[in-house]
């Protein structure tokens, strides 16, 4: 009993912390209110989908990149989508990235969109590991009988 | 937790029917549990084309979340073909777009209203609040 409060108290600070340090905004609180006992795992089922088929925008961009000349019209529609589904989850720094990007697509500027795109994907790439780590110590600590979400 | 009573739709199975219009999975995911939770009854199509057929398959939908840009047929498109085809079902606008004119043009295509996403659970009662029943 006393290790599974201590669990869901490492699991309240994890979600935190994600909040804290910018990497989550409000929309991960609006994925939660959805999750019930029919879909106990939705938000984790949400943001899976989201690595999963955000993984090829990832690749068409780059693949986009390395086109000579670029055509910022194609890398700011890929990005537009990509920061979509980022926005979705509440990924606010991937989302600022791809923010950042699609202005240096609107400005015409390519070494700005090459090196915003390193940024995106090291964003992108360190809250798929915040998030599996969160998802992995939540699934330890199981349900909780109570939620008291803030962020 | 969202429920359909706390939020004043009538439950446990509501009457509204509503139609997803989206490309995008977790969009799509994310509106379907949405309206799931909130009891109402909602189907999935993933372009614009497939808004049109299913509803010249005979199906009617109280509301609509459609979506701008899709592949095939996009919002626009998709939302003056269904007022053109005498669909008076409450068309909700969700789009990534942000630009004055881009939403302007959506709007005038035959939107009831528009709202940027991800959408909310405030933002669909207030659409759902302010329905009109067709189905």
């Amino acid at each position: 009993m006393e290790r599974n409060n201590q669990l869901h108290r490492q699991v309240a600070l994890m979600r935190q912390s994600l909040f804290d340090q910018g990497y989550l905004d409000e929309q991960f609180v609006q994925l939660e209110e959805l999750q019930d006992d029919t879909n106990p795992n939705f938000v984790e089922e949400v943001v899976t989908l989201y690595y999963r088929d955000s993984a090829r925008l990832v690749a068409s961009i780059e693949q986009a990149l390395d086109n000579r000349p670029l055509d910022f019209n194609r890398l700011d529609s890929y990005m537009h989508q990509f920061k979509g589904s980022s926005s979705s989850i509440g990924g606010r720094k991937v989302k600022a990235e791809c923010s950042q990007f699609r202005e240096y697509c609107r400005t015409g500027n390519g070494e700005g969109c090459i090196r915003t795109f390193q940024q995106v994907k090291r964003e992108y790439a360190t809250l798929r590991k915040k998030l599996e780590a969160y998802f992995q110590l939540a699934r330890q600590a199981g349900p909780r009988d109570t939620a008291s979400r803030s962020t | 937790m969202l429920t359909s009573q706390s939020h004043g739709v009538s439950s446990p199975k509501s009457e509204v029917t509503a139609l997803v219009v989206d490309d995008d999975k977790v969009s799509q995911m994310i509106h379907h549990q949405l309206l799931n939770i909130l009891g109402i009854e909602n189907d999935v199509v993933v372009d614009g084309k497939q808004a049109v057929d299913i509803h010249l398959s005979g199906k009617k939908f109280d509301l609509i979340l459609m979506d701008r840009d899709m592949p095939v047929m996009n919002g626009i498109e998709a939302t003056k073909k269904l007022r053109d085809m005498g669909i008076r079902s409450t068309i909700a606008g969700v789009s990534s777009h942000s630009s004055s004119k881009e939403k302007q043009e959506f709007i005038e295509a035959g939107l009831d209203v528009y709202h940027e996403k991800p959408l909310s659970a405030a933002k669909l009662l207030s659409v759902v609040s302010k329905m009109k029943h067709t189905a």
